[in-house]
């Protein structure tokens, strides 16, 4: 029969879009989840929850070395003193990035990430490239994404888990001391707390 | 610092909450679910290289299917019945009108 667009139909959506809609619709209908509480899941991500938390916890550690120390001694607890906690935080490790030591994170798995204070990863995070290199050649990810890592320092991977989630704590820019922490925030880039970046560069 | 969109698309942030709702409901938990999704990523890359954005949700909606599977929650006919259910909605519906499907009676 050929097809009549005089009136036409309501666009067609992509077969996994299609399969997403079947899955809501059959989960709501079954009473398993609650149309509402998607919703402010959704809002959660996409507004409230993101990078920003993270450079919080990052500008603070830069100025407030106890604080620095109770971080790298029990992450989960530091960070939920900035009211960063719940779902995929429950398990935080804060690594430091010193003149010796570059730490980078991936998940080679799948894409477990530290959401309280990272938010939804990247796509580029998700990516097969990323994951299978990162840990293969880190040096070679790393120069791709314009980081020059000093002679001296040493790459450490951490391959993050369900049950584990690393936040590089980047090191602290030069020319930087007289800066108070809410100016510090705009230096940590999401990218710099995965490694991926050094503070105070773009992203 | 301008946060990055989280979702590149709109179903990208439905298929997350519906696993992340689901969990926090208690139907699994969350080891079991990277696990099952990281198997369905070896799979999915089997074929081409994911970028990470639709192919890595694409994933995500095929480990999601399997969970509802393997949880006893909806069979495989099911879902396939309302994902036709849901395609022929939008076929038979005007451009500009709400799109509502029919649900399969066994549902």
């Amino acid at each position: 029969m050929p097809h009549d667009h005089a009136e036409p139909h309501s666009l067609l959506p992509s077969d996994p879009e299609l399969r997403a809609r079947a899955l809501e619709t059959i989960l709501v209908e079954k009473g398993l989840v609650d149309p509402e509480a998607l919703n402010a899941l959704i809002d959660t991500y996409q507004n409230k929850i993101g990078p920003q938390n993270g450079a919080r916890v990052v500008a603070k550690s830069w100025v407030d070395p106890a604080f620095k120390a109770r971080l790298l001694s029990d992450a989960t607890s530091a960070i939920a003193e900035l009211g960063y906690m719940g779902r995929q935080g429950e398990h935080m490790v804060a690594v430091e990035n010193t003149p010796e030591q570059h730490n980078i994170v991936v998940c080679t798995l799948c894409s477990c990430y530290p959401w309280p204070v990272l938010g939804i990863p990247p796509a580029w995070y998700k990516s097969d490239a990323y994951r299978s290199r990162a840990v293969r050649e880190p040096r070679a990810v790393l120069a791709e994404f314009g980081v020059s890592l000093l002679e001296t320092q040493k790459v450490r991977v951490w391959d993050s888990t369900a049950e584990m989630r690393y936040l590089v704590l980047p090191m602290r820019p030069e020319g930087t001391e007289g800066l108070e922490e809410d100016t510090l925030v705009d230096l940590v880039s999401r990218n710099s707390m995965i490694g991926t970046a050094l503070a105070g560069a773009a992203a | 610092m301008t946060p990055p969109a989280p979702f590149d698309a709109p179903w990208h942030g439905q298929v997350f909450a519906l696993a992340v709702a689901l969990n926090e409901a208690g139907h699994f938990d969350w080891p079991e679910w990277t696990e099952l999704f990281g198997a369905e990523l070896e799979e999915a890359r089997s074929d081409a290289p994911l970028d990470g954005s639709d192919d890595y949700y694409t994933a995500w909606v095929s480990a999601l299917e399997k969970m509802i599977i393997r949880k006893g929650i909806a069979d495989g006919g099911v879902l396939k019945t309302m994902k036709s259910n849901w395609a022929d909605a939008f076929l038979g519906t005007p451009h500009g009108q709400p799109v509502h499907p029919v649900f399969p009676e066994d549902l």
